[in-house]
């Protein structure tokens, strides 16, 4: 899948850039990307070791498997290939709970160290499994309870009632959520997305 | 009132959890700062690991922006969606939300500027923009972590989840600022 969306963006850019005249645009864009992925990723290595400093010493005190027996009922239909008190039970719930909160710097180490987790469980390397799949789908819906960065945005432009849209942006949020996670849910049965299919075309390629 | 508990509860989130965990490292007899620094050790690891899969995704995505296809994608669209009602000054926004999330918070903040903040636009921009995150971004770094080349069905449920969340957004700002 990524390899035809991945391809289809380059061609895109390029015969839109062609057509457009803005083909000038397209190189230095793509320049420049290129660039500031490196900058983002080095700007996570700091609050990664951070986080990843903390969690050790959460499953090092038995603290993960505490606060993923807590909400075990809901993960466990969730994810029901995740065993309970596994340390990915622990690093996903506190994902979550970072994400709801709108700590996006401790959200992303947190979930990196969820993914990491997940792949312990996984036995095809360089495929998702139906967990990480899962987890992503509540991820790109990205829910939080209160979307501070807009009612900043709404605050600073003059608005008179700047939290007016935390209950619309909550409906959506809420719609996001469930559409992805029952999207994944549905999507994992498909023969198209089935991992033997997936494992045996990366063999043929 | 439940928004002030809410910023509250986010202020001090971080700082209590931060004392928290060593402290009950401490009681259950953990080594606090030879944990710490044992689990901090990766932190460069996974950032490094995750720049091929970053490269890789925001020069395709920088390129298309840079080419103008968002904008062209949104006229395309834009007389057919137009016909069942949709607002179309929203769509650039919306076409650019699960590709990045700075173009998209800079177009949702111009839409804001231009209609005003309280205008049903400026609201519809605001409430679609934070009702998601950006898909691609996520997918890259998230599976880069782990070295993920194939995404399976993550991609579709990510922008099916995007789509729905835009009407919503789009329903439900109707019925309240319209």
């Amino acid at each position: 899948m990524l390899n035809y969306i991945w391809l289809s963006m380059i061609i895109l850019a390029v015969v839109v850039g062609g057509i457009n005249g803005k083909i000038e645009n397209v190189t230095k864009s793509g320049i420049d990307s290129a660039g500031n992925a490196v900058v983002i990723a080095i700007g996570l290595i700091g609050i990664m070791a951070l986080w990843l400093g903390i969690v050790k010493i959460a499953e090092d005190s038995g603290l993960m498997k505490i606060v993923a027996k807590a909400i075990a009922p809901v993960m466990r239909r969730l994810f029901p290939d995740v065993p309970d008190g596994h340390p990915a039970m622990g690093s996903m719930t506190m994902n979550i709970a970072a994400t709801m909160l709108g700590l996006s710097n401790a959200a992303t180490p947190l979930g990196l160290k969820a993914m990491e987790d997940l792949e312990a469980l996984n036995t095809n390397p360089g495929v998702a499994t139906d967990a990480m799949c899962t987890f992503l789908a509540i991820n790109t819906a990205g829910f939080q309870l209160i979307p501070a960065t807009m009612i900043g945005i709404m605050a600073s432009s003059g608005s008179r009632e700047p939290t007016a849209i935390i209950g619309t942006t909550l409906a959506a949020g809420v719609t996001a959520v469930i559409t992805g996670v029952t999207a994944a849910k549905l999507l994992q049965k498909l023969p198209l997305f089935s991992v033997e299919r997936t494992c045996r075309k990366g063999e043929s390629e | 009132m439940i928004q002030d508990i809410l910023s509250t509860v986010s202020i001090w989130a971080i700082p209590v959890f931060l004392l928290a965990v060593p402290l009950y490292g401490a009681f259950r007899r953990v080594k606090v700062y030879e944990s710490f620094v044992e689990g901090a050790k990766g932190g460069f690891q996974m950032a490094i690991r995750i720049i091929p899969y970053l490269v890789a995704i925001l020069v395709a995505i920088g390129m298309l922006r840079g080419a103008g296809a968002i904008d062209m994608l949104a006229e395309l669209l834009g007389p057919a969606l137009q016909k069942i009602g949709f607002p179309v000054e929203i769509l650039p926004v919306a076409i650019m939300r699960p590709l990045s999330g700075s173009g998209a918070l800079g177009m949702a903040a111009e839409l804001i500027q231009t209609h005003g903040p309280d205008s049903f636009l400026g609201r519809l921009a605001a409430s679609a923009y934070g009702a998601t995150e950006t898909t691609f971004y996520v997918l890259a770094v998230y599976f880069g972590a782990v070295g993920i080349r194939k995404a399976r069905h993550a991609v579709l449920a990510g922008l099916a989840a995007d789509a729905a969340s835009l009407v919503a957004a789009v329903i439900v700002c109707r019925l309240a600022f319209a």
